[in-house]
Formats: C-alpha cells, sequence, structure tokens
C-alpha cells in the first residue's frame, strides 16, 4: 500500500520541518511531498505519499501527526476517491526535423510544450502519477535532457468528502 | 505589527481601566507570566542573550536557584514536577546554555514530564548570521519537546506562555522550550493572560468513551486470570487512590513499571511489584500467563515487554491512555480506551460486573510472590548494594523522597525499597540518563521542602553531575546523598560479564577520587562506609543527622541485578529468580 495523507496543517515557519524531523525519528519514509496554502491563508495542506507500508505502521503515522500541535486535521486519502495529481517538465531532445513525432506523442497526454529551443522542447504533462510516468518512459528513447516532477497535490473528491477518519474497503483512486 | 507603538498616556491607562490589559516590557512579560502560572522557583542559569531576562528576575519574588550548570538546572526542573505534578522551569542562555538542556529535555520528553524551558536567543536582527552564541535550539529541540515557539515580537509573550503551561502540562504532558531573542526582552506590548489558549490543533480526549469502558468491563468480568499494569498514567492522573479502590472491588493483582512505582502502594498483599527486566517472577509470570491485561498508562516500553511475542501472548489486552498513539503502537490491542487513567478508573468503578473468578490465579500469584521474593546471599563482610537500599528503606520507614541515577543500582532501588505513596520516586526511565539522580533530588526538594530526600547514585553516574553539590553545600539542603560504590559502570559491567566473555572494556573504575573529601569541599558532611557490620549504624547516624549528608557505601564490587530477562527474551525465560 502506498499512504496518500492530506494534512492541514497551520501556515507558521517551522512547521514543515516539524513534519519532517516527526518523519526521520520515526523512521517512516516520504515518497513525495508538497506543501501549498489553502484557501485559508492561515492554513497550509500538504500531500504526502508514504512509501509502501502496512496498516499499522500507516496508523502509527496518522496518529503521530494528530499528535502535532500544528496539525489541525489528516486525511487518510488512500482508499477514497480523490482528484490527484502532479505536474511533471519534461525536457526532451527534439530536433527540429523530428519535432512532429514528440507532438503526436504527447497529445493523448494531453501534456503542451511550453518551451522550445533548437535542439530540444520541454513537455509540461498533469495527471497522476502513473500517467506521467507513461509519458516519461514514452519520451526516453529519445533522450530525457532534464526532469522536474511537483510530487502529488490531491483533495477527496466531493462525494467522499468528510468521510475523512473512515477508510473505505478497498483502493479506488479515480485515475482520468 | 499592531500594538507596537507606545499607546499615548491616557489612552494607557483607560485601556488598563478597562480591561486590566498591562502595557509591559518583553522581560517584565515574562516574570509577569511566570507569576500568574504561580511559578514558585525557577532552576537556571544567566548568560549574554538572558540578560534583560535576569534583570526582571532580579529581586521579583520568585524564587530562583542557581545550578552550577544548565544540565543540572533542567535536570532539577524535572525533580520538582515529578514530585508536585506542577511544571518544572527551566532557563538557560542561547548557544551553549541552550544545548546544555538538551539531555533533559530528552529525558522530560521520553519520560512525559511537564517543563517550561525558557531559552534566550540572539537579536531577531543577528539570527542567521552565527552571531556568538547563535544556535537554532529551535531546530535541535524539536524531536525532543512536545512543542516548542520562538517568540518574535514582545506581544507574542502572553499567549505563548499560556499554550506552552497548558500544553507541557495537559493530555500526555511534556516539556515545552520558549526561544526568546534578546531584543524581544525590551520590546513593549500589552499584557493580558485571561484569554483561554486557542489551541485548534491540541484537543487531548480526558474522558474515555463509555462503550469501550464497558468493553473493559465486560471483558474483566468473564476474565480468568486478570491482571492490572499500573504505569505512570496512574500518577500523572493522580488516580492512586481510585487504583486502590479498583483492585480491592476486584480483587485484582497488580503489576508496576520502573516509572509507576508508588502509584499503588508496594506493602498491599496483591502489588506484585516491579516487572520487565528485572521485575519479579511473580509479576512477570503474572504478565505471561494473564488472560486479561489492564494497561493502566503504561507505554508497554521494551524494557517491561521483553520480546513481544512472548509477552501476554494469551491475554486479551485492554490499554487505557491519554496519548492515543501509545495504543497499540507495541502490543497488538483488543480494547483500546484512550482518555485520563483517572477519568477512565472512576467510570470503571461506576459499572459493576461480577467479580471474576480468578481466586485461583491469585493464590497461585501470591505464592510465587511469597516464595520467589527479590533476594541477594550475605557471603563475606562486604556490604550488599541490596541490603543497602533495605536498611535505608527500614531506617527512614520509606517516608522519603528517593531519587537515583541510572544502572544497577537504580533497580536495586526499584526492587528493594517498598514505594507506598505516590510522588516519592524520581527516576530517569525511558532515557536511562546518568547524571540526572543528583539534581533531581535538589528539584524534588524544592517541591517538598519539609521532606528529607536521599539520593541513590552510582559512583559513576554522580560524577557526571556532582557540580550540583554546590547547590547542596550552598543552601543546606536536607538531602541525603548516598553513592553505590562498586568501582564501576556496574551495569555495563554486569552485561560485559554475562553477553561479553567477562570483557571488561572500559566498564572498572579502580581509580576513583576520594568521595568524602569530595563532599567535605562542598562543606557537606560526609562519611564511608565500607563493611556489612558497620553499615547499620552508620545509616542511623547519617540519616538521622539534620541537613545535607554524603555517604560513600563500599560495596561489593562483583554483585549483579538479578532476576534479570536477558535482552532479547520473553519475560517467560527469567534467570536468576533464586540464589
Ligand atoms: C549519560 C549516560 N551515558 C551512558 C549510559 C550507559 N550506562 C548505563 S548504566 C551505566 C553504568 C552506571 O554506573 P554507575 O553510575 O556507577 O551505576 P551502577 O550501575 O554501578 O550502579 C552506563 C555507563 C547512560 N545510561 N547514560
Ligand atoms: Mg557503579
Amino acid at each position: 500500500m502506498t499512504p496518500v495523507l492530506s494534512v492541514l496543517v497551520h501556515n507558521k515557519p517551522g512547521v514543515l520541518n516539524r513534519i519532517t524531523a516527526l518523519f526521520m525519528r520515526k523512521g517512516f519514509n516520504i515518497q513525495s511531498l508538497t506543501v501549498c496554502i489553502t484557501e485559508n491563508p492561515e492554513i497550509s495542506r500538504m500531500t504526502i505519499v508514504m512509501s509502501d507500508m502496512d496498516e499499522a505502521a500507516l496508523e502509527q503515522v496518522i496518529k503521530q501527526l494528530h499528535k502535532q500541535i500544528d496539525v489541525l486535521k489528516v486525511t487518510d486519502l488512500t482508499d477514497q476517491a480523490m482528484v490527484a495529481r502532479e505536474l511533471a517538465l519534461i525536457r526532451v531532445n527534439s530536433p527540429i526535423a523530428e519535432r512532429a513525432v514528440i507532438h503526436s506523442l504527447i497529445e493523448p497526454f494531453r501534456a503542451n510544450i511550453v518551451d522550445v529551443g533548437r535542439e530540444t522542447v520541454t513537455v509540461q504533462v498533469t495527471g497522476d502519477a502513473e500517467k506521467i510516468d507513461a509519458l516519461i518512459a514514452l519520451l526516453r528513447p529519445y533522450g530525457i535532457r532534464e526532469l522536474a516532477r511537483t510530487g502529488l497535490t490531491a483533495l477527496p473528491r466531493e462525494a467522499a468528502a468528510g468521510a475523512d477518519a473512515k477508510r473505505a474497503g478497498e483502493a479506488q483512486v479515480l485515475h482520468i | 505589527m499592531p500594538g507596537i507603538s507606545k499607546p499615548a498616556d491616557d489612552e494607557m491607562l483607560s485601556r488598563t481601566g478597562e480591561t486590566g490589559a498591562l502595557w509591559m516590557k518583553g522581560a517584565d512579560m515574562v516574570v509577569e507570566a511566570l507569576r500568574r502560572e504561580q511559578v514558585e522557583v525557577i532552576f537556571g542559569y544567566p548568560g549574554g542573550a538572558v540578560l534583560p531576562l535576569y534583570d526582571a528576575l532580579y529581586q521579583c519574588g520568585i524564587r530562583h536557584v542557581l545550578t552550577r550548570h544548565e544540565q543540572g538546572a533542567i535536570h532539577a526542573a524535572e525533580g520538582y514536577a515529578r514530585v508536585t505534578g506542577k511544571p518544572g522551569v527551566v532557563i538557560a542562555t542561547s548557544g551553549p546554555g541552550a544545548t546544555n538542556l538538551v539531555t533533559g529535555l530528552a529525558d522530560a520528553m521520553m519520560d512525559s514530564i511537564p517543563l517550561v524551558a525558557i531559552t534566550g536567543q540572539v537579536a531577531k536582527t543577528v539570527i542567521g548570521t552565527d552571531a556568538f552564541q547563535e544556535t537554532s535550539i529551535i531546530g535541535i529541540s524539536t524531536p525532543i519537546t512536545k512543542h516548542n515557539y520562538q517568540i518574535r515580537h514582545a506581544s507574542e509573550i502572553p499567549k505563548v506562555f499560556k499554550e506552552a503551561f497548558h500544553i507541557a502540562n495537559s493530555g500526555r504532558k511534556g516539556p515545552v522550550l520558549i526561544d526568546i531573542p534578546k531584543d524581544v526582552s525590551g520590546e513593549e506590548a500589552w499584557f493580558t493572560y485571561d484569554d483561554p489558549p486557542q489551541l485548534p490543533g491540541y484537543q487531548p480526549t480526558v474522558v474515555p468513551h463509555h462503550m469501550q469502558i464497558r468493553k473493559l468491563m465486560h471483558g474483566l468480568q468473564h476474565a480468568k486470570r486478570p491482571v492490572i499494569l499500573a504505569g505512570a498514567g496512574v500518577l500523572h492522573a493522580r488516580a492512586t487512590d481510585k487504583l486502590l479502590a479498583f483492585v480491592e472491588k476486584y480483587q485484582l493483582p497488580v503489576v508496576q513499571t520502573l516509572l509507576g512505582l508508588g502509584g499503588f502502594p508496594a506493602s498491599h498483599p496483591l502489588c506484585l511489584g516491579m516487572g520487565g527486566m528485572h521485575g519479579s517472577a511473580a509479576a512477570n509470570k503474572a504478565l505471561y500467563e494473564t488472560d486479561f491485561l489492564i494497561n493502566l498508562g503504561a507505554r508497554f516500553d521494551d524494557r517491561l515487554t521483553g520480546k513481544l511475542e512472548h509477552f501476554a501472548p494469551n491475554a486479551m489486552v485492554a490499554h487505557i491512555d491519554i496519548d492515543p498513539a501509545e495504543i497499540g503502537k507495541n502490543v497488538p490491542t483488543d480494547i483500546p480506551v484512550v482518555g485520563d487513567v483517572g477519568e477512565a478508573l472512576e467510570m470503571m468503578l461506576g459499572i459493576d460486573v461480577p467479580p471474576p473468578d480468578a481466586a485461583a490465579w491469585r493464590e497461585e500469584l501470591l505464592r510465587v510472590k511469597r516464595e520467589l521474593p527479590f533476594w541477594w546471599v550475605q557471603d563475606g563482610p562486604a556490604i550488599k548494594p541490596q541490603r543497602l537500599i533495605a536498611e535505608i528503606a527500614r531506617i527512614t520507614k520509606g517516608d522519603v523522597i528517593v531519587t537515583t541515577d541510572v544502572g544497577q543500582h537504580q533497580m536495586w532501588a526499584a526492587q528493594f525499597f517498598p514505594l507506598n505513596q505516590p510522588d516519592r520516586w524520581v527516576t530517569s526511565g525511558g532515557l536511562g540518563t546518568m547524571g540526572f539522580g543528583l539534581p533531581a533530588a535538589i528539584g524534588a526538594h524544592f517541591g517538598h521542602p519539609d521532606k528529607q530526600v536521599v539520593a541513590i547514585l552510582g559512583d559513576a553516574g554522580f560524577q557526571m553531575t556532582l557540580q550540583e553539590l554546590a547547590v547542596i553545600g550552598e543552601h543546606q539542603l536536607p538531602i541525603k546523598v548516598v553513592i553505590v560504590n562498586n568501582s564501576a559502570l556496574g551495569m555495563v559491567r554486569q552485561w560485559q560479564e554475562l553477553f561479553h566473555g567477562e570483557r571488561y572494556s572500559e566498564s572498572l573504575l579502580p581509580w576513583q577520587p576520594d568521595f568524602v573529601k569530595l563532599g567535605e569541599a562542598y562543606r557537606i558532611p560526609s562519611m564511608r562506609v565500607e563493611r556489612d557490620d558497620e553499615l547499620t549504624s552508620a545509616l542511623e547516624a547519617f540519616l538521622g543527622q539534620p541537613g545535607p549528608g554524603l555517604l560513600e557505601c563500599v560495596v561489593d564490587p562483583n554483585e549483579n541485578v538479578y532476576p534479570m530477562v536477558a535482552p532479547g527474551t520473553g519475560i517467560h525465560q527469567m534467570v536468576g529468580v533464586k540464589p
């Protein structure tokens, strides 16, 4: 299981350090972590994708997060309907003569070219992690020069919102 | 920032008149906040970054105890908190002052001791420039405090102090650190202390869920081999009377943790004493064979449980803890109860169920308790450390506060000093901090100035913080320092004897200072005793004198702590249960 947690915290200096210090202290491994401000400027949302772990370990992570004074709410999105997105920028070799190939490759991904040079183009793609992985795999043969990924950010779907503490039986991360 | 510029005189007067708010300097606010929190004593050590604070403290009416090292100050604050249930307060300067608090913070974090630690910091204007005596104590202390704050403007002081005291001393207690840049002390702002703390992210559950309590009582009624494990949570909740009432109502045997000692009277027939690595045979048998374990505020520490797969393997486990993260952390739990142990016991007492049919089990445990008590063999003229402890308990009738350091003597004190009342036992459990016992005794004294305090220390651990003898000597505090001198890092020596083929690597201390002269150098009446036949009279003289005293007890250097559950084995695999 790769747990996804959405954590609302006070938007104050040092809070990110508290959370990462907690993860280090308890030996929890993070796959990705994004932090951003919410509709309320005093509150930030952290979307944390954990490395594989069992139920008991995840329960301990959630409880430890709750113990932090600056943590206001922890939502376990792992088994919930959620909208989860990542953005990647991929600078790929693309001599002008072959540029049409890249265009046709990225089109089904609804990715865009956001920067062009003589030798390369930079592709911007958003989606869940698997979609981005797939595009990267497709582009790799052409030579990826540089790659930047944001890590996941997520919200529960409207139908699922409010069901934060309870965990649904099955994983149902919706892919679009 | 609003509220920084000084208001006009008439505006100031009218606001003060209307709301009680006072226009004050930061340093004075700190003192005022401590006053509002009814702090009676502060342990600390001054320095550059806290000069304005010490200026405000000068003749302010709150007692300040100058230790000789910041580590001494924070352990003293811990000792004070342990015996009073109130937060201990410690102040240190920035940089080295703050880093000297680290061990004490970690110790208090592990053992859930309420502390408010105040550190000075370099001025805001130079934070981040590697200014003289700058260190990021917030970064350093984040993993070893329950919470910490760096104050950015004097106007935050009342709110931060109110929150800090609240957080330190509620829920699962612990240390809170407040870092105050030097220039903040000189800033002026409004001071009001009436608003309750606003902490939406901190709402500890105090009252347990009644359904869980019902489940627990239902389980208890059907148990055949019930046992209570009483941890420090009983003491933090000040619930010893309720525990006694519950135990007597259902006639349940009680096992205690190291930190739970004193939460249930050792003299009670149903008390099996401490369980775990150096616990009693009866206590560990109870933990191994039980079919229904009620954990009251203990955290199933590995020194208690031994190898987890052999811990209460056939039991239904009910765990009452104010910290939900402790429940299920180490031992799978059937009946989790989040809440204060006292509240839980009260609810448990409010439900009447038929007492479990456990007479045979009780008899069996009490037989083991009778037949396999803690033991020693008097086999020569040397003083046996176990008898030393037992004699101290006998002569004082147990009516003292006992502090210990860490090592063999600590385990012997836990085994042979029967504790019948709460708040009499001060020891470092979770962190196992050598150097804790002497300064903790000083703090305990200031918590209960009318009580005699006996500090039972190892010859090695004593030397880690012995400079605090100065505090005892200076104020002639009625603290009796007992050095259990086995010329060794005894507990290390024991493990090397048992598990490392008697290769005593760096654990023997054949060279020692003259402890008697050392005590006398600090103007503390000091003596030495070396023979068993002189022990009783020496102890009577030593403990009978008023004021401070230091006694070096030269004990048999080969004595080991038994029984023992070897590391990596189960609690049913004890060795040394009898001579
Ligand atoms: C600060 C610190 N350093 C090291 C240890 C490891 N340690 C545990 S017990 C012990 C020996 C203690 O010797 P002493 O104080 O003489 O007590 P004894 O075991 O001999 O009674 C040591 C070194 C520790 N607990 N704390
Ligand atoms: Mg020793």
